[in-house]
């Protein structure tokens, strides 16, 4: 902790440090998500004992031990109902959820559809290497359609899930998507998911070294990136390639990819990203995207005012208690038919 | 009120009101039973309702019930054999007659005894012409005409006109038990409150029942059961599952901690959730989840927050919360899991009670993951159990599984009401914040719990989860001599509940020749028949047991001084196999019963006298 000029004590990244080592393999991209975060921390303007990480079970899940909050490390798949039950208990908490692309999608992909269509404000970092990477190597909901894995040895026969469809499909409030090579990108998206009001789902991209390396290296090369990856900014247009001369026009209800200054495309022609319209069509779009026809779209698609499960809840609770007469259990118990026997 | 018939005074006498589901025999049931509690009788209700909701009408499928025991003496259960059958039609009368007493006044509603219903239900031949009703007092109605002329004033259909005929019921039973008739009136007001032509037509009907009675003498003797005497104060009549939810909202008002029930809907547990999601006013909060697992996870979370976490549910949904209890164990987190038992396995038969859960709760989880395991009685000590289940959840830092079934939890019985000022303290093992030398698995030296930490205490950070715990330190450890330390630790502290529950009663001398065991639900069955065996005479006596796990330090005591015992219980033999292993210098015999039904007294009785015949010689 620090002193500012007004003498007020600020936190900074080090306050969220942990003394022990951080057990992730040496090149994970799990060290750069975590470091990220707790550079994070300090700049939301929330209290430390008031920030709690909850996790499942996996790699990722490790993160609450590697973090200094309070932190609770679940059953594989619930981490979302713990964090749903430890929120609404108390919402004055910041609760983060560490979870992974097996851990969210696949046995825990039930309560994943029904917290965002609750829209519990909980920070959702879903580390998404598309592999199980601590049971050793087997595929995961999101592993690429033909994907070799110890447990497809040739090529899987399911189609992936994209967790932004998910997301949105499921009546979401915001999504972001980041990868985990570029600590601006997720300091920014970080920031803008802690902030929100309900749940954020973040999905992390992110690089399993020993299973799964490289399988986003098409997105985050430095070759490729600047590409293949649309970086949204809300209220701007949505160019990107190396030579910023690349942009997505929307042309009978599709998306579509245009040089800017060929075929009479200009720079006003070019969609302008609104994070926060309601209509999720074009989130959808944009969250879909896929390559080789399309970049792949990084930082937030959609967040967008929409009140809280537990902001209607409490309000319920102050009502009840307003209007009831009963005040205490004592009048429960004797409220209604009750008979004084002689 | 003149009346020529005469008048018969009877101790206690049983009631069951039977027809479609959607006859309305459960509001005739509840209104009954509430007269009856109003005029000072004691009672026990039990409904019997199909699990369809509304099975194809005038089939035996689609019958439902609803049995009231009242009495001028004390009663224990909902009552073995009916004295008094309302049966609205064949159906109804197919599936009951079975259960009543030999002799016994069946009240039909003779307008829907024709061919077709007949054949809907079954019979053969014409059992109002035939000699299958030799014997009992038949009294024939001709109920849906006469309710339909009644109501004709008030311009409504036949259809709606039929759902008051189950007041035309009331009113012969009201008539017939001597009763006033404003009660019964003062009881539609309050349930149909906002719908004045439905009082209006609803109370027009029960005169016109009691009127048609009183007019012809259906009957030449009518009943009258006095108030009971040994029962004195504010009382209620209360279910089991009612009892539960209440149990939770008095115990989170005393400990402070308010309540948090993570449930997923499923039959018969459901009122609990239900009960209180309407508790809002009292700071409660009803999560309704996506699934079992969701609702012990939440509450996992709630108890981590400082809220009372609890979940309810019944057998297959005990099932799926297996590994959350695991998680609670390991986190050594206060929670509740309440068990309202019905016949398994798989979906079995949903809405029948049974005791096939018990070895599930003790031991049913991966590694070794104790619990404290206790068992609700009766209705109303569900109240009781679910209070001491949060005050051993809380003081012990530990789950506890309350056990109840689908018969305590849909069945009422006349309660006394406590007050809070009269029920035990719940000591909340709270820390200050900043305390010096915090450490997650620090542990009291009386109980062996942990202290409960919540998310916002300033400097009393930590972590925990699913990981094996360091001793003292609760960081994540893979060391084999702690693991085994950690084991045993939580081991003792489950066993060292038992320095803090009460010692285990016996009902009757502490020896004899036979010692009647029991556990939970079917303590009414079990009171009653010993009871009447020892006013006999017979050297019996009686245990049940409410604490499981751990059982009571004095069980050794009261299990040894009989010439025999038998474990009575409604499944195969699961607590017998558990006392077997606990106290295994004893021999046990068994009484199970698995059909889904309770324990009769009359069986209970044979199976007793048998024992002790074999004694004798």
């Amino acid at each position: 902790m620090n002193q500012n000029n007004d003498g007020i004590t600020v936190l900074t990244k080090e306050d969220f440090k942990v003394k022990d080592p951080v057990k992730w393999c040496s090149g994970c991209g799990g060290h750069s998500v975590l470091s990220s975060v707790q550079g994070v921390l300090p700049e939301i303007g929330i209290e430390k004992e008031k920030i709690v990480f909850v996790s499942g079970i996996g790699c990722s899940s490790r993160f609450p031990y590697y973090i200094n909050t309070y932190g609770f490390h679940g059953l594989h798949g619930r981490a979302v109902p713990v964090a749903t039950g430890l929120k609404i208990s108390n919402p004055d908490l910041s609760v983060w959820v560490v979870t992974g692309d097996g851990d969210l999608l696949a046995i825990g992909g039930n309560h994943f559809l029904h917290v965002v269509r609750r829209n519990i404000d909980l920070n959702i970092m879903l580390f998404n290497n598309m592999i199980y990477g601590l049971t050793k190597g087997q595929y995961s909901p999101t592993t690429p359609k033909g994907g070799i894995t110890k447990t497809s040895p040739d090529g899987t026969v399911e189609n992936p899930l994209k967790p932004g469809e998910l997301t949105i499909g499921a009546q979401g409030t915001f999504f972001a998507r980041v990868v985990d090579t570029d600590p601006k990108m997720m300091k920014d998206v970080f920031i803008k998911a802690a902030t929100h009001k309900g749940t954020s789902v973040v999905e992390v991209l992110q690089n399993c070294v020993i299973f799964a390396n490289e399988v986003h290296s098409e997105i985050t090369g430095k070759e490729e990136k600047d590409d293949n990856q649309l970086l949204l900014e809300h209220g701007k247009p949505m160019i990107f390639g190396e030579e910023r001369n690349k942009g997505l026009v929307l042309e009978k209800a599709q998306l579509r990819v245009v040089k800017i200054g060929e075929n009479g495309y200009t720079i006003n022609d070019i969609q302008v990203h609104d994070a926060t319209q309601s209509d999720p069509v074009i989130h959808y779009m944009l969250a879909r995207m896929t390559l080789p026809d399309f970049p792949v779209a990084m930082g937030v698609i959609r967040a967008i005012d929409s009140p809280t499960y537990e902001s209607l809840l409490y309000d319920q609770i102050s009502a009840s208690k307003k209007q009831s007469r009963l005040k205490n259990v004592d009048d429960l118990l004797t409220s209604g038919n009750v008979f004084k026997v002689k | 009120m003149s009346k020529k018939a005469k008048v018969v005074e009877l101790e206690e006498v049983v009631v069951k009101f039977a027809g479609d589901s959607g006859d309305g025999m459960q509001l005739t049931g509840s209104q009954f039973s509430d007269t009856s509690a109003f005029i000072g009788n004691d009672l026990s209700t039990f409904p019997d309702y199909p699990s369809e909701i509304r099975a194809p009408s005038g089939t035996v499928a689609g019958v439902s019930g609803f049995q009231v025991h009242i009495g001028h003496r004390e009663v224990q259960t909902p009552g073995d054999l009916a004295d008094v059958l309302v049966a609205m039609n064949p159906a109804a009368l197919m599936s009951n007659l079975k259960w009543c007493k030999t002799g016994a006044t069946i009240i039909i509603n003779v307008d829907s005894f024709d061919d077709k219903q007949y054949q809907k239900a079954g019979y053969e031949s014409d059992p109002l012409k035939d000699d299958s009703l030799q014997g009992y007092n038949l009294v024939k109605a001709p109920i849906t005409s006469l309710t339909r002329s009644a109501v004709k004033e008030f311009g409504i259909d036949n259809r709606t006109a039929d759902k008051t005929r189950n007041q035309f019921v009331s009113g012969i039973l009201f008539w017939l038990f001597n009763r006033d008739i404003k009660i019964g009136e003062d009881f539609l007001k309050e349930r149909f409150s906002g719908k004045p032509l439905l009082i209006d037509a609803n109370i027009k009907v029960l005169r016109e029942g009691y009127h048609y009675a009183e007019t012809i003498e259906v009957m030449n003797t009518t009943f009258l059961v006095n108030p009971v005497e040994t029962k004195k104060g504010l009382f209620r009549n209360i279910t089991g599952n009612v009892a539960t939810a209440w149990g939770l909202l008095a115990a989170a008002e005393k400990s402070g901690r308010k309540l948090f029930l993570g449930s997923y809907p499923i039959t018969p547990a459901s009122e609990i959730l239900q009960e209180i999601s309407h508790r809002k006013h009292l700071d409660a909060i009803a999560f309704q989840a996506e699934d079992e697992i969701a609702g012990i996870c939440s509450a996992i979370g709630a108890s981590f927050s400082g809220r009372l976490g609890a979940t309810s549910t019944s057998g297959p949904g005990l099932s799926l919360k297996s590994e959350g209890i695991g998680l609670a164990v390991m986190t050594e987190l206060p929670l509740v899991v309440v068990d309202v038992q019905r016949a398994g396995p798989s979906t079995g038969l949903p809405t029948k009670m049974e005791q096939g859960d018990l070895l599930q709760t003790i031991y049913g989880r991966h590694g070794e993951s104790p619990v404290v395991v206790i068992a609700a009685s009766t209705p109303s000590d569900c109240f009781d159990y679910a209070y001491r289940a949060c005050k051993i959840a809380i003081e012990h830092m530990t789950p506890v599984i309350l056990l109840t079934d689908g018969y305590l939890a849909n069945g009422s019985e006349l309660w006394r009401i406590p007050k809070m000022k009269d029920l035990p303290e719940i000591n909340v093992p709270t820390l200050e914040d900043n305390s010096p030398d915090f450490y997650p698995y620090l542990r009291r030296p009386d109980t062996l719990a942990r202290y409960w930490v919540f998310p916002g205490q300033k400097g009393l950070r930590h972590r925990i989860g699913g990981l094996e715990k360091a001793d003292v330190t609760g960081e994540a450890s893979h060391d084999p001599i702690n693991h085994q330390l950690m084991v045993e630790k939580r081991e003792a502290k489950v066993q060292l509940v038992a320095d803090f529950i009460p010692e285990q009663e016996i009902i009757g001398d502490p020896a004899g020749d036979l010692l009647v065991i029991g556990w939970g639900g079917t303590h009414g069955a079990l009171v009653s028949a010993v009871e009447e065996l020892r006013k006999e005479g017979k050297r019996i006596s009686l245990a049940v047991f409410n604490y499981i796990k751990p059982l009571p330090k004095n069980t050794g005591e009261v299990l040894k001084n009989f010439k025999k015992r038998v474990v009575c219980e409604l499944n195969l033999g699961q607590f017998a196999v558990y006392l077997r292993s606990r106290y295994p210098q004893y021999e046990y015999m068994q009484y199970n019963k698995v059909q889904g039904l309770p324990f009769m007294i009359r069986e209970l009785k044979a199976k007793f006298n048998e024992i002790l015949k074999g004694l004798d010689s």
